[in-house]
């Protein structure tokens, strides 16, 4: 599959991508690992006219504790985030999730900017990002602003970031020992998840349970009141309207959400 | 566009369209045939080469992406005559069946050694996951990747 014909530009500096977004609007797309990008070019899904490489920037890569929290540059690949110590020691839910993301070589490319970008409700990283409360800095032509992970997503595939505007670092509260976690319910090895369920410190994020990532408000709230996890677990899918698929119905997804919670309650993975 | 990149440790420069895959490249313009076209949707892991010494799939990155960069395929592995340890590895474990497969497997083996150069058994399974073999002859083939480990191929990987 050979995706339409475009202009290929590598961006100089962030600055000079944001320069380029200005100039080509909404027939540029900036391009990193490319790999959500990529294939859905190669299925003609999407024709962009000029691809914006930001993947080689040096001001978009690199891993630092900020304060309490830790900055990830948007262009960080899987791969990296999931082997940092630094990110295993201060929020081991974002290493590991990082990890689950397809297989190795996807892992060598594809980037956590990318990857939160694309929004794929059923992917590992925003549901990741959302459990742990994180944020993302977008970088404009008026500066850096930042909008937390339940204000990021903002519908099936959409963020609110802006057409003129490019991820520039992820953030994540740093929390070396929290409790945790993970659970990724799926068909077969390397697939999305047909559920996932990412819990730490009192935040219960879904995967593939609606359009965007999810909060489990009601099991949170009970789990705040006292509730136990298997008890809080049985309140996971309230309020939600899964889509369903060859792999699941909505009552199956519902209960597959009550079972991971429970899951993610009480183990790691 | 203009690119210039290293492939099995020759440079050379090349007139490409930007939508060129990196796959295509490698077959079609420097007609290094061993990296295959299987799924062609970053599935299967036929395809599989080192891009600066790290796994990837070539069909899902754009030869312009690799501008400037160092590419290895199964035709840059041996040296002088003599086979790369993980390529003597997999026909000494015969770790192949129709061979498909074989030149990504054994390029994400080279990748996957070069991080990791005694992985258990487990490790090995785990760090092919992104290659199918559709024979289904997975048995053998981390025989050869344990084999491979164990004559010390971590230390040539990705060179």
């Amino acid at each position: 599959m050979i995706p339409a014909p475009f202009d290929y530009v590598a961006a100089q500096s962030p600055a000079h991508a944001l320069d380029l977004l200005d100039r080509h609007g909404d027939e540029a797309k900036l391009l990193a690992g490319g790999h959500s990008l990529l294939p859905m070019m190669k299925l003609r899904l999407a024709t962009p006219s000029v691809l914006i490489d930001i993947g080689r920037l040096a001001e978009l890569t690199g891993i630092r504790a900020e304060g309490d929290e830790l900055v990830i540059g948007a262009a960080t690949p899987h791969a990296v985030l999931a082997s940092s110590e630094l990110v295993r020691a201060d929020a081991p839910l974002l290493a590991h999730s990082a990890a689950q993301v397809g297989d190795p070589q996807i892992r060598h490319r594809g980037t956590i900017g990318g990857s939160l970008a694309h929004a794929d409700p059923a992917a590992d990283l925003p549901m990741a990002l959302l459990a742990l409360g994180g944020s993302v800095d977008l970088l404009g032509r008026d500066g850096t602003r930042n909008v937390v992970a339940d204000d990021f997503f903002t519908g099936f595939f959409e963020t609110s970031l802006a057409e003129d505007e490019l991820i520039a670092a992820v953030r994540v509260p740093r929390r070396p020992g929290q409790g945790w976690g993970y659970q990724k319910f799926v068909r077969r090895a390397n697939d999305w998840a047909v559920v996932g369920v990412a819990a730490v410190d009192g935040r219960i994020a879904l995967a593939n349970m609606g359009s965007v990532p999810l909060r489990a408000h009601a099991a949170e709230r009970a789990l705040a009141e006292g509730a136990g996890p298997a008890e809080a677990a049985e309140l996971a899918a309230d309020d939600t309207e899964p889509s369903e698929d060859v792999h699941a119905d909505r009552d199956y997804r519902r209960h597959l959400a009550r079972v991971l919670t429970r899951r993610a309650l009480t183990r790691r993975t | 566009m203009q690119v210039e990149l290293t492939v099995n440790g020759r440079r050379r420069t090349d007139e490409v369209e930007p939508r060129l895959l990196l796959v295509h490249y490698l077959r079609e313009v420097c007609g290094l045939r061993a990296a295959n076209v299987g799924c062609d949707t970053t599935s299967c892991g036929a395809c599989t080469v080192l891009l600066n010494g790290t796994s990837v799939k070539s069909c899902t990155v754009l030869t312009v992406q690799a501008n400037g960069q160092q590419v290895t395929t199964a035709e840059g592995l041996a040296s002088n005559g003599d086979l790369h340890p993980v390529q003597a590895a997999f026909r000494q474990e015969h770790g192949l069946q129709c061979g498909f497969c074989t030149p990504g497997m054994v390029m994400a083996t080279v990748g996957l050694l070069s991080e990791n150069p005694h992985p258990t058994e487990t490790e090995v399974r785990e760090g092919l996951e992104g290659n199918f073999c559709r024979c289904t002859g997975y048995h053998n083939i981390v025989r050869a990747v344990l084999a491979a480990a164990e004559a010390g191929a971590g230390a040539e990987a990705g060179a």
